[in-house]
Parts: structure tokens; sequence; C-alpha cells
């Protein structure tokens, strides 16, 4: 199935010079959640400015259902959803009026019912009369979502949701990306938290200074780069690794009072029984054995600090 | 067309006016009545008729037009800044709309608070000084294409602002002096020669005269020019904004 987002070779120069997108490439394919994950500054707003029309491309193409999101403007939009990562609203509009507008501005029919619905699911329904600048941020939040589910979008952009939210609403949040995606929709999600994308995407893509370092699916990509620890606690601390063990490459950790082991998950032979067997031998009294998986987080940070 | 964008858009903004409906009415009312109690009392009463019309009456268009484009500038300008003052200009940027449908949008509400508030003003006139109304379909006409090519101007100078300062300059410094150098309180050829050349070269000089020519028949230039330069000014509006949007400027890094 063609992907119903594609980014070709995407690049955006800014005034100042600055080059945000270095040649970025992606399909995303439909229905899925993605999350792109970057440091503050990786260019992850940028990109999804350049596809929702905010920002003018330097180079290179997207196209969403097949649609060119320069050329075929009215095509794009009509099916693109995005949540803003700022908190920019007009003061003095009421809850219920700025949702409507958005789906207005969509030239989508007004339709009340539809609206209470959307404003219900999000919690929002008792603010409906409320104005805008009486909100708190994570309100705000909501009506953001709210805006964008208006106009039934099929392509949903989410440009950090989570940024500044309580537990609360985070957890809300993610069921809410639940239900989108059960019905059809296709979600973008950019977070610098790594759990959030963990917990809720299909695949993930690392973005950093402008460029896409992988994309993979999320349960791969732990395999993949996931690396496991062996940690063994000794009874006594030792100075040097012995010569024997010298082929499982041990680090010496807590002052010569453990033996650290890496391995690949995904290798045939982990090489655990050898290793405790040639630590037995040695003559290694142990106190206690533990392993450890490598989180996402730690994939990210060694990613990005191989980029740097 | 995406005409429910355009409804939104519109009524958006016609929401705002009725917000800010009453200050924005009070002020000119105010002032129009000072202009009409100095000039047309005061002084008015020691000046003789012009062109054969009694002075009150001489300078109500052009205090209708006064009214006009600064309400004209200053609402269309205003319109679109502060969305991108605000940050929520994303949400226009990012819709299916076309540079067609959101001038409609902004510029019709800018010029239909415009075009209300002038009615006020000739209105308000009226109470001072006999106003007549010789072709009163030609003044409508003047009236609806000043409004439209001012509030457009006034779209344009919105894009272009950066800040606050630069949104009122042009109001404030550059609309009275053409106003005032345009022939709303004197006929031009009162002037010496020289700056009635130079006053040719003033917009609002056509603007002014049109008007007044469809209210009284006296006119310093032919009222046909005064339309022609009118309908000139409105397509260089149009296609200026066009330009902006292609490019972007101003709207899109
Ligand atoms: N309007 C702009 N002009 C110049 N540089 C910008 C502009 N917007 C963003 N940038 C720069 O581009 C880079 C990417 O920004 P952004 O896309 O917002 O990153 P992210 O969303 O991943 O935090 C940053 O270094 C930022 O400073
Ligand atoms: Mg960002």
């Amino acid at each position: 199935m063609a992907p119903i987002v594609s980014i070709q070779n995407l690049t955006k120069s800014y005034a100042s010079g600055f080059q945000a997108l270095k040649g970025v490439s992606l399909d995303i394919e439909e229905g899925e959640i993605l999350a792109l994950l970057g440091p503050n500054g990786a260019g992850k707003t940028t990109m999804i400015s350049i596809i929702c029309g905010i920002v003018m491309p330097s180079g290179g193409r997207v196209t969403v259902a097949g649609h060119d999101v320069v050329k075929d403007f009215r095509a794009t939009r009509e099916i693109i959803g995005l949540v803003p990562q700022e908190l920019t609203l007009d003061a003095f509009e009421t809850v219920f009026n700025t949702v409507a507008f958005s789906r207005g501005l969509h030239g989508k029919k007004p339709d009340p019912a539809m609206i209470e619905r959307i404003l219900r699911d999000l919690s929002l329904w008792d603010k409906k009369d409320t104005m805008l600048r009486q909100l708190s941020g994570g309100m705000r939040r909501r009506v953001l979502i709210a805006k964008a589910l208006s106009y039934e979008p099929k392509v949903l952009f989410l440009d950090e949701p989570t940024a500044g939210v309580d537990v609360a609403l985070r957890k809300d949040m993610w069921q809410l990306v639940e239900r989108l995606r059960a019905s059809g929709v296709t979600i973008i999600l950019t977070t610098h938290y790594i759990e959030e994308a963990e917990e809720i995407a299909d695949r993930i893509g690392v973005i950093n200074k402008g460029e896409i370092l992988l994309v993979e699916e999320k349960a791969a990509l732990m395999q993949k780069l996931g690396r496991k620890t062996l940690t063994v606690e000794l009874a006594e601390p030792v100075a040097v690794v012995p010569e024997t063990l010298a082929p499982f490459n041990l680090r010496i950790g807590s002052e010569g009072r453990t033996l650290i082991y890496d391995y690949e998950t995904s290798g045939e032979r982990t090489g655990i029984t050898g290793l405790l067997s040639a630590i037995a031998q040695e003559g290694f009294r142990l106190k206690d054995v533990s392993t450890q998986q490598s989180t996402l987080e730690d994939i990210f940070v060694e990613l990005v600090g191989e980029a740097k | 067309m995406n005409f429910e964008a355009i409804k939104s858009i519109y009524l958006f903004e016609m929401a705002r006016t009725r917000r800010t409906l009453m200050q924005s009415v009070i002020s000119p009312v105010v002032s129009t009545s000072l202009y009409f109690i100095v000039f047309g009392a005061a002084i008015g009463s020691r000046i003789q008729e012009v062109d054969g019309v009694p002075y009150g009456a001489f300078i109500a268009p052009g205090l209708i037009m006064l009214t006009l484009l600064n309400q004209c500038i200053g609402n269309g300008s205003f319109g679109i800044y502060f969305p991108k003052f605000t940050g929520t200009i994303y949400e226009i940027l990012s819709a299916p709309i076309s540079v067609v449908e959101i001038v409609i949008g902004y510029v019709g509400a800018a010029a239909t608070k415009g075009l209300l508030i002038g009615t006020i003003i000739l209105a308000t006139a009226s109470l001072f000084v006999d106003i007549s109304i010789a072709h009163p379909f030609l003044m409508v006409l003047f009236f609806v294409l000043t409004a439209v090519s001012f509030s457009l101007f006034g779209f344009m100078i919105g894009i272009w602002a950066k800040d606050f300062e630069q949104l009122n300059v042009i109001p404030m410094l550059v609309i009275p002096p053409l106003v005032f150098l345009g022939g709303s309180f004197y006929s031009i050829d009162m002037l010496p020669p020289f700056w009635q050349t130079v006053s040719h070269f003033n917009p609002v000089l056509y603007l002014v005269s049109g008007f007044r020519w469809s209210f009284y028949e006296i006119a310093d230039v032919n009222p046909l020019i005064s339309l022609g330069i009118v309908v000139v000014f409105l397509a260089a509006c149009l296609s200026i904004t066009a330009w902006i949007f292609k490019t972007g400027y101003k709207l899109k890094n």
C-alpha cells in the first residue's frame, strides 16, 4: 500500500541561514502511530510545519495521500489535523466557538452535535462557554486537540502533545490516541519523552540536527539495538579481570565488586552459560546475579551521542 | 471555493467588531462632531461657500473619507496582525483555504466595519449640516471601493508590520496628511499652482474629489478619473497581496 505521508529529501534553511532539515526522507503508513523522537532543536516542528503549510520547504517534496502539500494544498490540508506545540489560542473566544471556527475553516458544515461529542470526550463540555484566556495550560492543550479533531482529519500531527502536561492528562491523551487509531486515523507525534514513544508508538523515528537517524518498528528497534547487561556481584572485590575471562570483554564496576557483561539479545548464543562456568572455575564466590534490558532511552542517548 | 472558511473568518472578525464596536464608534463620532463645530460652525461662518456649497456641507465628504480610511486601514491591519502576533495564524495557514478566501474573509469584515462606521459618520454629519446626495449610486460605489481598497491596504500593513509601532505608523503618520492635503477642507484651486501640481500625486485627492462629486457635483478632478484611480489602487493592492501569499512573505518562514 502506498504510504499516506511520503517525505522525500526534504530540506529547510531558515532566513537566518540555519539549516533545520538536511534532506529528510520518511514514509508513514496509513493507520500507524509514528513517534518522532528527538532533542530540542532537532527539526521536528519544522518538519511538521512544512507538511501542514506553515513553513515553506527549501527543497524536496512531501505528499499526503498522493497529493503534493504545496501544489495540492487543498486536498492535503483537508485531511491533515494539527495540534501545535505552542498553546496559542484567541484570548477572547469561547471554547465552543473556537472549535466550531476550526471546523468551518476546514470547509465543513457546522455540526454542533459532533462538537459536543468531542468536547465531552476531552472533558471540556462544562467549559464550553468559558473564555480561552481563563483556561489552564492543560485545558488549553485539550482545546487545541478538540480544534484539530473538529474537522475529522485522517492524518493527525501532535507536536509534543504532553509537554508540560500532568500525568492524568498524559494518560488521557494516550487513550485518546488509541481510540483515534482504532478509528483509522494515522498519528504522527513528536516527543522528547522516550517513555511516551515507548508506550504508544508502532514505529519510532529518531531525528537529530535535521537528520533522521533511523526509523524502525518499536519492537524490532528494541531487539536490534536492545542490549542486555549481566551484572555479577562478587563476595570479594577483584582488581583485574583474570586472563581466562578475557574473551568475554568484562568490565569491572563498583570498585571491583561487580563484573559487568554486555550481550546482544538478538544473538543465537548469549554466552552466559560459558561466562558463568568460567567464573565458577576461577573460584569466585558470587553474591548476586542480575540482568538489565536497555531501554529506548539508552538507545536514543547512544544514537544521538554518536551523531555528535 | 471554501465558502465555510470565508464565512468562519468573516463571522469571527465581525464578532470581534461587535465586542469593540462602542469604542470604535465613539471616537470618530466625537472627532467628526468637533470638526463640524470648529471648522463648520466657528471658522466656516467666515468662509464663503465653495463652488456654491456651504462650507460645512463641503467638508462632510472629506470627513467621512477620513474616518473610512482610518477605520479600514486600522481594521484591515489589525485583523491579520493580531493572529500573527499571538501565533493563531498557524490555523489559517494550515487550513485548506486559498489567498482569495483569506482575503475575502478578513478584508470583507474590515470593509464592513469601515462602511458601518462611515455610515454612522454620514448620519452624524447630517445632524450638523444639510447634506444632499446627487448621485447615490456613485456615492455608494466610491464608498464601497474605497472601503475595500483601504482594508486591503491595511491588510498588507498588517502582514508587513513587525510590531505594534509599525502597525500604527502608517495610519497615524501618512493618512492624516494625505487627507488634509487631499482637498478635504478646501478646493485645490485655492492653492498656488505649484501645490496644485503636487496635490495631483496624492491619491486621496481623487477619492475625496470623486466622493464629493457624488454629493454636490463639484470636483477638483474629473470623477471618472477619480473612479479609475480607485480601481487602479485596488488592483495594485490585490496584486501585492497575491504576491505576498505566493512567496509566503512575512507569513511563512
Ligand atoms: N523561524 C526560524 N528562524 C530561524 N531558525 C529557526 C526558526 N524556527 C526554528 N529554527 C531553528 O531550527 C531548529 C529546529 O527547530 P524546531 O523544528 O522547532 O525543532 P524541534 O521541534 O525538534 O525542537 C532549531 O535550531 C531552531 O532554533
Ligand atoms: Mg518543536
